[in-house]
């Protein structure tokens, strides 16, 4: 078939039906780009792979996959390629992502067991601790020393060693 | 403590002993346990996981348990002792072949194991031989009670105890019960009795867990589900099918029995005579002729042996015993030879003085 402007052949097919009448267009991709019938098409590969990722994934993944935990510094992706989170405190920081996954796994998404018989740490204290830590070894790794000792002061002042 | 020393004992497993103890070998729960200021053993750095590994050695030493537990940190031991905790299901395939500082923490009876740098920072376990879950959690209970009032645990109040992976989130419990079920093998029912567990969220499992063949017809039943479910609740659920198994096996035994005595007679004799003659032994030929015998022991068709001895026989002749036991190293077709000489011998004094 060929374009019904030009003699190129036709890629664009339109069909329009206006009061039980239908209306059919063929178009080559430039003569339909010129009459706006459609948007100039680029190959968008970084969109297109993100809607892949997810359709597979659920639908808030774009926002869950910008997520990174400030406390262990692990990012989303990285947790749904391994399986396995880094600190306690990405239950709170993926939490829109883990709940449903805990519904799948468990059929449910909320704890019916024992409860350790001391207060716990809130989970802003876990948060900031594994934080300080990860702050620690990062100085520790650079050697720098001076801050690695005011941050160790830090974590003993805290209080807790565990 | 002696790694040696186990090559003198069978272990808590094997005792074969408790309650059902022809159908049921074990009973082990554990628990998945981590610290809330440090990331999880995957992310640590190995400064990290060092401080972790004191950190912990230092609060089980103080634990109020009798008799003490002894500590063996896993990057000391040879590769052969490694083996030989995995093979007495002391510590996990995964603790023996990870990276970086980790251990484990024992009893000398071998019913309680805490490895530390798993993948969770602390995994529990208590063994029970024979049907004993209930036992076996008042105990795992008790030891977490006393490790939580010295260490701070990651946990939620939405989510429970928080863990390395989702799948142990919650209570963090797996609570297992091992099987020795030939004749629902035998009779092609034990398909059956998978699928209608799975049904209920039940896992099956080989000998030696995740992706194990299930050699000398055991099996491991355990949960899935760690999270909305009260660590009672998930027992119960594990209790309420573990006696039908049992019934549905002693029955295909019973009817095995009725149909072909002769046959299964011919069958158990050949196994014991093949296990005191042979030359060679692989450890897969050594599983399926013990699992034989012990089936003709339950039944009363052999008497020139007891269970105690079978399962003595059934952890002796794994790799990594038998090299201990000899002393040396060996490879695969000394091994089997290693094996078949060792096992010729032990029936030969069992033979000679039956219980």
């Amino acid at each position: 078939m060929k374009c019904q402007f030009c003699s190129n052949p036709a890629t664009v097919h339109l069909t329009d039906i206006v009061d039980s009448h239908k209306k059919e267009l063929h178009l080559c991709q430039s003569c339909a780009e010129q009459h706006h019938l459609i948007q100039k098409q680029e190959l968008n590969l970084p969109a297109i792979l993100q809607s892949l990722i997810g359709q597979h994934l659920g639908p808030q993944t774009d926002e869950l996959a910008r997520l990174t935990c400030p406390a262990c510094g692990i990012k989303y992706m990285e947790f749904r390629a391994q399986g396995r989170l880094g600190c306690p405190h990405d239950y709170v920081v993926f939490r829109a992502g883990l709940a449903p996954l805990l519904q799948r796994i468990h059929r449910s998404n909320h704890h019916l067991g024992k409860f350790p018989q001391r207060s716990v740490l809130a989970p802003e204290q876990q948060a900031e601790l594994v934080e300080l830590r990860r702050r620690l070894q990062s100085a520790i790794d650079r050697e720098a020393y001076e801050e690695a000792a005011r941050l160790r002061d830090l974590l003993r002042r805290k209080g807790c060693h565990g | 403590m002696n790694l040696d020393s186990l090559t003198h004992t069978s272990g808590e497993w094997l005792r074969g002993s408790g309650p059902e103890s022809d159908i049921v070998i074990s009973s082990r729960i554990r628990l998945a346990r981590n610290l809330a200021a440090f990331p999880f053993t995957n992310r640590a750095s190995n400064g990290q996981k060092a401080e972790i590994e004191a950190l912990l050695r230092e609060r089980v030493a103080k634990l109020e348990l009798e008799p003490k537990l002894s500590y063996l940190s896993i990057p000391a031991l040879s590769s052969l002792d490694r083996q030989l905790l995995v093979e007495r299901q002391l510590i996990s395939r995964e603790l023996a072949a990870a990276d970086g500082p980790r251990g484990v923490a024992l009893t000398p009876q071998e019913t309680i194991s805490l490895m530390v740098n798993e993948e969770d920072h602390l995994r529990l376990q208590v063994m029970r031989s024979g049907y004993s879950l209930e036992e076996a959690w008042q105990e795992i209970d008790r030891v977490d009670d006393l490790l939580e009032q010295r260490i701070t645990y990651a946990f939620s109040e939405e989510f429970g105890y928080l863990t390395a992976c989702p799948t142990n989130v919650g209570t963090g419990m797996r609570a297992s019960v091992m099987l020795h079920l030939p004749a629902l093998e035998y009779t092609k029912q034990i398909e059956k009795v998978f699928r209608a567990l799975q049904k209920i969220n039940l896992a099956v499992r080989g000998l030696y867990g995740e992706g194990s063949r299930a050699s000398g017809h055991f099996y491991q039943i355990s949960n899935q589900i760690t999270l909305g479910k009260s660590e009672a609740n998930i027992l119960n659920e594990i209790q309420s099918v573990i006696p039908q198994i049992i019934t549905y096996e002693r029955q295909a035994r019973l009817s095995w029995l009725r149909d072909n005595r002769q046959g299964l007679q011919d069958k158990i004799a050949r196994a014991y005579g093949t296990l005191c003659s042979a030359t060679m032994m692989t450890s897969e030929e050594t599983m399926d002729l013990l699992s034989a015998v012990r089936l003709g022991i339950n039944l009363h068709l052999i008497e020139e042996i007891t269970i105690p001895t079978v399962n003595e026989l059934f952890i002796y002749t794994q790799p990594a015993h038998l090299q201990k036991l000899r002393g040396t190293s060996l490879d695969g077709e000394e091994r089997n030879a290693a094996r078949a000489s060792y096992l010729r011998q032990r029936l030969r004094e069992a033979g000679a003085h039956p219980n």
